[in-house]
């Protein structure tokens, strides 16, 4: 044999992907790109089937061995009990509207990632499992059979959704892509094939409940820690209360402002500002108990959503108050406004919100009883309730990440942007289609904030990094600022590889720092110890 | 003409051909988004590259200066790191750009041998951008996988935090 000539050679090096059609491109699953499988111990401790170690990278998932009998019954049960489902199987025309919206199709570049694509790995089994022209024309009517690398495919893409909703805001039918994200879930789960980075805080938070599996004890330690903190930096000493009854307002935030940094500072604030209102007739307890707004039940089933959600409304019935106030968090937002109320309401046992301070209704929490913080500081805000030194926050340049699920779930858009521009002078907005209903996902949400999938968050992260960069290059933004514990978690780690040099906020830390607080000290630095500006030594 | 001069004037065809190259390494139907889409927030990928390889092809024609080369080269590079390409795969568009300009520029003058001579030294500094290109490449995968260390040493960290088990030296630093 001779040897190979350099043409030879070259000739056989193709960069170009192959040209088949999606049916026949077997999925291909690289690291990097999913979350480790779930612990059998978390699966097992809130009752879900099938617990077992398993590897998505080895050929046997160790399935139950009536697998496919399993999804089929799954997927027709929720045909049967969820209207919108069937009408999302039968009405897409694949227009293409949504395929370019998905900020992992456009981060990725792979087009199983385009929301229409997506969808179709599961209408396809739709169509040949419940439809006649399916049954009858298969592959010609776009169907195709359950197999195992079919299933494989369904893991590997429905992990690659972040349930934001960005493409439902374009789809002419209104399609909302997150709603077939949470079937193929649902499913996964009936086959113990979830993500621990789901599966394990959704047992601790049924077990202490939050997701970190914090206990009582240590969620009140670390809150008295902060109390500390606060005092050194503000000479003001903070003294919230937990569990208290005959409080009027419970108040709700997610575990990771407690516990991950830099949440802990929009912690501190909010302490600070009940302090700050205490006098003005804010009578508002913690709970170690409903220690958690997020709610990662909701990226598991319907079922475990309802279960996690309902200490909320348990703990505010034991409590006896009145209604009950939360913190930034994004998800939390979604099951609040659109499910708690059906699901574990109604909360006839609470009153409709209302200000102690401005006398305000929040009319639109009528149902929910539940009162976001940003509308709430707004409020006070607009009623001059607040004594705020601005120029705190003057080395602030700042943008405002829309969090999907406030804002696309339950349309807060103005509220924030309201206060940032109250309590500090340099706002710049990103491009007007990365934000409000069209705001880009931070690339990590539903559960996919793990370590171990870093290059589907870069990729997933790239579109709203690639505005944040706009407006760091053009107006030098240092600060994003945002409303949800997950964007605080994996925005900096965003940030680092995209746009090094701005860092990550919440909005009710900037409130704190610009917060004149009765009988202060001269306060040199902010929350995070960084001298204030003209402190610097 | 030279041969630089001869390039500079075919550049705008030339970039579309190297643009083309890049795109082309994508599946089809997301190729025909990065070339459609002139939206940059809409399409970061297609503006990133477009601007990128614009702005070095100006380089090559110009100052070679190694920071503005990084500028519009990280962009790029950065963008393919996290796309599951293999390093070859992420930087081969650069070394394309050879090809092209034999194809479409030095097609037209084949017996030159000036045009020639100065074309291989152009080429060296398309090389030169390719080993760039490497450096960038290997820089963002140590990145990612300092980020992806760092993930896990947070979270170990609180749990020990958590457990009682870090001690604080007095005078700073910790130990656990």
């Amino acid at each position: 044999m001779s040897d190979p000539k350099p043409n030879e050679l070259i000739e056989k090096i193709d960069y170009n992907p192959s040209q088949k059609g999606w049916m026949d491109v077997p999925v291909e699953i690289r690291k990097g790109m999913y979350c480790y499988a779930s612990n059998p111990k978390s699966v097992e401790y809130v009752g879900l089937p099938h617990a077992r170690p398993w590897n998505p990278l080895e050929e046997d998932w160790k399935l139950p061995e009536n697998w496919k009998e399993i999804v089929h019954k799954a997927f027709r049960e929720r045909l049967d009990r969820f209207r919108s489902f069937k009408v999302f199987m039968d009405i897409c025309v694949r227009c293409g509207a949504c395929a370019d919206k998905c900020h992992f199709f456009i981060g990725t570049g792979d087009p199983k990632n385009m929301p229409v694509s997506r969808a179709e790995l599961l209408r396809s089994v739709y169509r040949n499992d419940f439809t006649t022209a399916g049954k009858i024309l298969g592959k010609v009517a776009g169907a195709r059979e359950l197999t195992l690398d079919v299933l494989k495919e369904w893991w590997y893409y429905f992990f690659q959704c972040t349930e934001c909703r960005r493409c439902s805001v374009f789809c002419p039918y209104g399609i909302d892509t997150a709603e077939i994200t949470i079937m193929a879930r649902e499913i996964f789960n009936l086959l113990g094939l979830n993500i621990d980075w789901i599966a394990t805080p959704v047992a601790n938070c049924y077990r202490t409940g939050n997701h970190l599996g914090i206990q009582p004890h240590a969620f009140k330690e670390m809150l008295e820690f902060f109390v500390d903190d606060i005092e050194e930096k503000t000479g003001v000493k903070v003294e919230p209360s937990f569990n208290r009854k005959g409080a009027d307002i419970l108040f709700v935030t997610p575990s990771g402002d407690v516990f991950a940094d830099p949440g802990t500072y929009t912690a501190m604030g909010y302490l600070m500002l009940f302090h700050y209102l205490k006098e003005q007739g804010l009578n508002v307890t913690w709970s170690t108990y409903a220690s958690e707004g997020g709610n990662f039940g909701f990226f598991t089933s319907h079922e475990m959503m309802k279960r996690l959600n309902s200490k909320m409304y348990a703990e505010a019935k034991r409590l006896g108050v009145k209604w009950i106030l939360g913190g930034e968090c994004g998800h939390m937002w979604r099951v609040i406004h659109q499910y708690m109320d059906t699901m574990n309401g109604p909360a006839d046992f609470l009153e409709e919100p209302v200000s102690p301070i401005t006398g305000t209704k929040f009319e639109n929490a009528k149902s929910t009883k539940m009162v976001h913080i940003a509308e709430f500081m707004a409020d006070l805000i607009y009623h001059g309730k607040l004594k705020i030194d601005k120029s705190r926050n003057d080395n602030l340049k700042v943008t405002y990440h829309d969090s999907c699920n406030p804002a696309r779930g339950m349309g807060l858009f103005d509220e924030p942007r309201y206060v940032i521009k109250n309590v500090c002078n340099n706002f710049y907005e990103m491009p007007r289609n990365t934000i409000r209903e069209q705001t880009f996902c931070c690339g990590s949400g539903s559960g996919l904030n793990a370590g171990e999938d870093m290059e589907l968050r870069m990729c997933g992260g790239l579109p709203r990094a690639n505005a944040v960069k706009y407006v760091h290059d053009k107006y030098g933004v240092n600060m994003l600022a945002c409303v949800c514990a997950i964007d605080r978690a994996v925005l900096p780690v965003l940030m680092e590889y995209w746009v090094p040099g701005v860092d990550v906020t919440g909005l009710t830390e900037m409130v704190a720092n610009a917060l004149v607080m009765p009988g202060e000290m001269e306060r040199t630095t902010n929350l995070r110890g960084e001298p204030l500006p003209g402190m610097e030594e | 003409m030279n041969f630089e001069e001869l390039l500079a004037k075919n550049k705008t065809a030339v970039i579309d051909k190297w643009f083309g190259v890049v795109v082309d390494s994508y599946p089809a139907d997301t190729a025909r988004f990065i070339k459609s889409q002139k939206d940059p927030f809409a399409n970061p990928v297609g503006a990133t590259t477009l601007k990128g390889l614009a702005g070095l092809m100006d380089e090559l024609l110009g100052e070679m200066n190694h920071d503005t080369i990084n500028s519009f080269l990280d962009p790029i590079i950065r963008i393919r790191a996290v796309q599951g390409f293999t390093p070859s795969q992420a930087t081969s568009f650069v070394f394309s750009l050879k090809k092209i300009i034999r194809d479409s520029v030095i097609n037209k003058k084949p017996d030159d041998r000036q045009i020639i001579t100065e074309l291989s030294h152009f080429e060296q500094k398309i090389d030169l951008i390719g080993l760039i290109a490497f450096d960038i490449y290997m820089k963002c995968r140590e990145k990612i996988f300092q980020l992806k260390a760092n993930e896990e040493k947070n979270r170990t960290y609180k749990v020990f935090e958590r457990a009682g088990l870090i001690k604080e030296i007095p005078g700073g630093g910790q130990e656990s």
